[in-house]
C-alpha cells in the first residue's frame, strides 16, 4: 500500500510537528488569557477559573513534549496527500453552510455537498451526480420531514413538495 | 442473585413488547447497514443514526441503540473480511486473517465464524454485564464525588496514554477534547468560559457534532486526501456459506477464549478492544494444530479476535451503565445518546430507572440473536452495499453527516464547528493522534470538574481529601502509575536498545 511514497526519513526535525507544539502553546495561552476575565464566586475550594489554568499547563507541558518529538525527528513516517480533493470537499462544507445561512433550504444544500465531495473523489459526470444527488437528498428531505418529523431547514425547493 | 434475574426478567418483558421489538430489529439492520460501509466503524455508526431516534421516547431509543451497537460491528467485521479495510483497530485482527480466507474462497466460513462468534461472545458477554453491573452499582452508590473524580482521571489516562503508541500524543487529544469541554456557561457560576461572545458556544460543544465532524468528515477528507494510495479490492463470497465440521470444530474453543479476553478487559475502566483482540489473535496462534495457515487464512485467527471484540464491546457498558463512564469512543457515542434525554448512566439510574436500564440490557440478547438470524441469509445485500462506488459513498456519507447537525441545530455557526472539527480529524489522521481521547475528554472534563469542585467545596478547600478517601487515593495512585508506566517502559526500551 505504501510502495513507492516518499516517505520521510526519520532523525530530522519536523517541521509540521513544530506548528504542531507552537499551536498547543497558543491555546494555552488563549485559556489562561480568557480564564483571566471570571470572577471566582467560590468562598472555598476552586472557583471557575482553577480548571482551564488547570488543563492551560497541561497543553503547555504537552507542547514541550511534542517540540521534542519534532526537534528529534519522533513523529511517524507521512505519506504524500494530494490537497485538491481535501480542498474540494472543502468547498463543498463551505456552499452547505452558505446556502443553508442564506436560506436556500435542505435539498439544494446537500446536493451541492454531494456533487462536490463525488468530483473530490475522481467523478468527472457532474450532470449526472447533481441529478442523483436531488433525487436522493429530496427522499431524505421526505423521509426526515414528513415520517419523523425531524424539521429540516426549507427554502424554495423544499416549499414546492 | 435472584434479583438479577428478576430484573433481567423484568427488562425481558419491556423488550418483548412488538414496538420494542421493532425498534430493535430497526436498528440492527441500520446498524449493519450503515457499519458495513468502508471506514464506518461503529462509533461512527452510531453517531449518524443518533438523529433517527431523536424522536423516539426513551426507552424505544435505547433499545434501538443497543441494535445499532451491536450491528454496527457485525458490519465492521463483514468489511473487514471482504475488502480489509477494518473501520476501526478493533477489527484489524478479523481483517488479518479474514480477508485471507476471502481471497482463498472461504469468505463464506469466514463470516459465518464471526457472526456466530460474535453471538457467542455477545450473549456471554451480556449475561456477564446483567451479574456484574448490580454488584457494581451497589459498589459505586458508595462513592463520594472525590472518588468519582479520581475514577475519571484513571480513564483519563488509561484511554489516552497507556495504549496508544506515544503517551505524549494521546495526551494531546485528550487535553484538546478536556479545552472543548471548557466551552460554555459554567454551571457553578453562571460564567461564560471560550465562548469569546458567540451565543451559540454557551451551550458548549455539541458531542455529536464533535464525534461527526471528527470521525465522518475527517475520515472522507483524509480518504479523499490519500485516494492515489489505496486500491480496495472487494472480495466475493465464493462456494458455501456454511462452516463444515471441521470448522466447527476448530472456532468453538477460540470463541469462548476470545470471550475470556474481551469480557474482562472491556469491563476494566480502562476500555479500548484492541489489546483483547490481538491477544486473542497471538494466543490462537499459539495453540492451534495449524500454524502453517497463519498468515494464509486461519479459521482461528478469525473466531478469537472477533469474539474478543464483541465480548469487550459488551464489557465497555459495564463502566458506562454502572459509573457513567466511557471508556471507547462508540461507548462515549452511547452515554451521548442517554444524555440527549437528560438521562446520566451511573447507580442512580438503575435505582431511578430500573425499566430503562434492564430493557436495555435485555434488548442487547434480543440485538445479538437478531443479528444471528439476520446476516447469513442476508450478505448478499451487504456485500451489495460494499460495492457502491467510493465517490458516492463518501459523498453520501458526508451528506448524512450534515444532515445530523442540519436536524439538530441548523445554524450557521454549528455548521461551521463541524467543518472545523473535520478539518481536526483530518489533521490528526494525517500526523497520527488518535481520536478516541477527544471525544472522551469533552464528555468527562465536565463531569470531572464539577465532581472536583464538589469534592472541594465539601472539604472545605482542602485538597488533601482526595486522598483521605482510600477508594479516590487508591484511584489516583494507578493513574499516575498508568500515566508513568508508558515512559518509563519506553526509557528502558530506549537503555536497552543502547546496549546492544
Amino acid at each position: 500500500m505504501t510502495s513507492g511514497d516518499p516517505i520521510q526519513p526519520p532523525r530530522r526535525v519536523d517541521r509540521a510537528g513544530l506548528v504542531i507544539a507552537a499551536l498547543l502553546a497558543v491555546l494555552a495561552v488563549v485559556l489562561v488569557w480568557d480564564a483571566r476575565g471570571l470572577q471566582s464566586a467560590a468562598m472555598y475550594g476552586m472557583g471557575p477559573e482553577a480548571m482551564p489554568v488547570v488543563v492551560a499547563s497541561g497543553l503547555a507541558l504537552l507542547a514541550i513534549g511534542n517540540f521534542i518529538d519534532a526537534l528529534r525527528g519522533n513523529l511517524p513516517p507521512r505519506e504524500s496527500t494530494d490537497p485538491v480533493p481535501v480542498f474540494l470537499i472543502l468547498v463543498g462544507l463551505a456552499l452547505l453552510i452558505a446556502i443553508i445561512g442564506l436560506g436556500g433550504g435542505f435539498i439544494l444544500a446537500t446536493s451541492a455537498l454531494f456533487v462536490t465531495t463525488s468530483a473530490a473523489f475522481g467523478r468527472r459526470a457532474i450532470l449526472i451526480d447533481a441529478l442523483i444527488a436531488v433525487v436522493m437528498s429530496t427522499l431524505i428531505y421526505l423521509a426526515f420531514d414528513r415520517l419523523l418529523t425531524l424539521s429540516l431547514p426549507a427554502g424554495p425547493l423544499e416549499r414546492l413538495l | 442473585m435472584m434479583d438479577t434475574f428478576a430484573a433481567l426478567a423484568h427488562g425481558m418483558a419491556v423488550a418483548v413488547q412488538p414496538m420494542n421489538l421493532l425498534y430493535a430489529l430497526i436498528g440492527v439492520f441500520l446498524g449493519t447497514a450503515v457499519g458495513v460501509l468502508p471506514g464506518i466503524g461503529p462509533a461512527l455508526t452510531v453517531a449518524l443514526l443518533l438523529p433517527v431516534t431523536y424522536k423516539l421516547d426513551p426507552g424505544g431509543s435505547l433499545i434501538m441503540f443497543a441494535g445499532i451497537y451491536y450491528g454496527g460491528m457485525y458490519g465492521g467485521s463483514t468489511t473487514a473480511i471482504l475488502i480489509n479495510t477494518p473501520g476501526e483497530s478493533a477489527s484489524m485482527a478479523t481483517a488479518l486473517e479474514g480477508n485471507k480466507m476471502a481471497k482463498a474462497g472461504r469468505g463464506g466460513p469466514a463470516l459465518a465464524t464471526s457472526a456466530i462468534g460474535s453471538f457467542v461472545a455477545g450473549t456471554v458477554a451480556t449475561i456477564g454485564l446483567a451479574f456484574l453491573a448490580p454488584w457494581l452499582v451497589d459498589f459505586a452508590v458508595r462513592f463520594g464525588p472525590e472518588d468519582y473524580f479520581a475514577l475519571m482521571c484513571v480513564a483519563f489516562v488509561t484511554v489516552s496514554a497507556t495504549f496508544g503508541d506515544s503517551p505524549v500524543r494521546g495526551l494531546t487529544s485528550l487535553f484538546i477534547g478536556l479545552t472543548l469541554g471548557l466551552v460554555g456557561i459554567d454551571k457553578l457560576t453562571g460564567q461564560a468560559r471560550l465562548a469569546f461572545g458567540v451565543p451559540e458556544l454557551l451551550d458548549g460543544v455539541e458531542v455529536t457534532t464533535l464525534a461527526v465532524g471528527l470521525f465522518a468528515v475527517g475520515e472522507a477528507l483524509y480518504v479523499a486526501s490519500r485516494r492515489h494510495h489505496t486500491e480496495e479490492k472487494l472480495e466475493p463470497v465464493r462456494g458455501s456459506l456454511w462452516m463444515t465440521r471441521e470448522d466447527w470444530k476448530r472456532s468453538w474453543k477460540p470463541w469462548l477464549r476470545g470471550t475470556m479476553f474481551g469480557f474482562p478487559i472491556g469491563a476494566l475502566p480502562a476500555g479500548g478492544a484492541e489489546i483483547p483482540t490481538f491477544l486473542s489473535y497471538s494466543t490462537e496462534k499459539r495453540l492451534t494444530k495449524h500454524p502453517e495457515e497463519f498468515g494464509k487464512g486461519a479459521i482461528e485467527g478469525v473466531a478469537g479476535p472477533e469474539a474478543a471484540n464483541n465480548a469487550s464491546a459488551a464489557g465497555t457498558l459495564v463502566p458506562l451503565l454502572t459509573l457513567g463512564l466511557p471508556t471507547s469512543a462508540t461507548a462515549a457515542m452511547m452515554l451521548a445518546g442517554f444524555q440527549q434525554y437528560g438521562l446520566n448512566p451511573g447507580p442512580l439510574l438503575f435505582a431511578e430507572r430500573p425499566d430503562l436500564v434492564w430493557g436495555l440490557i435485555a434488548s442487547l440478547f434480543i440485538a445479538n440473536m437478531m443479528l444471528l438470524v439476520l446476516n447469513l441469509p442476508l450478505v448478499g445485500l451487504w456485500v451489495r452495499l460494499l460495492a457502491i462506488p467510493q465517490p458516492w459513498l463518501y459523498a453520501g456519507i458526508l451528506v448524512f453527516a450534515t444532515m445530523g447537525t442540519i436536524a439538530a441545530k441548523p445554524s450557521v455557526v454549528e455548521l461551521s464547528m463541524l467543518a472545523g472539527f473535520g478539518v481536526l480529524g483530518f489533521l490528526m489522521r494525517r500526523f497520527d493522534f488518535p481520536i478516541a481521547p477527544v471525544v472522551v475528554g469533552l464528555i468527562l472534563g465536565p463531569i470531572a470538574e464539577s465532581q472536583l469542585r464538589r469534592a472541594l467545596a465539601i472539604s472545605l478547600g482542602d485538597p488533601m481529601a482526595l486522598l483521605q478517601s482510600p477508594i479516590s487515593a487508591t484511584l489516583l495512585g494507578v493513574a499516575l502509575i498508568a500515566l508513568l508506566a508508558p515512559f518509563v517502559l519506553k526509557g528502558l526500551g530506549r537503555f536497552k536498545a543502547n546496549e546492544d
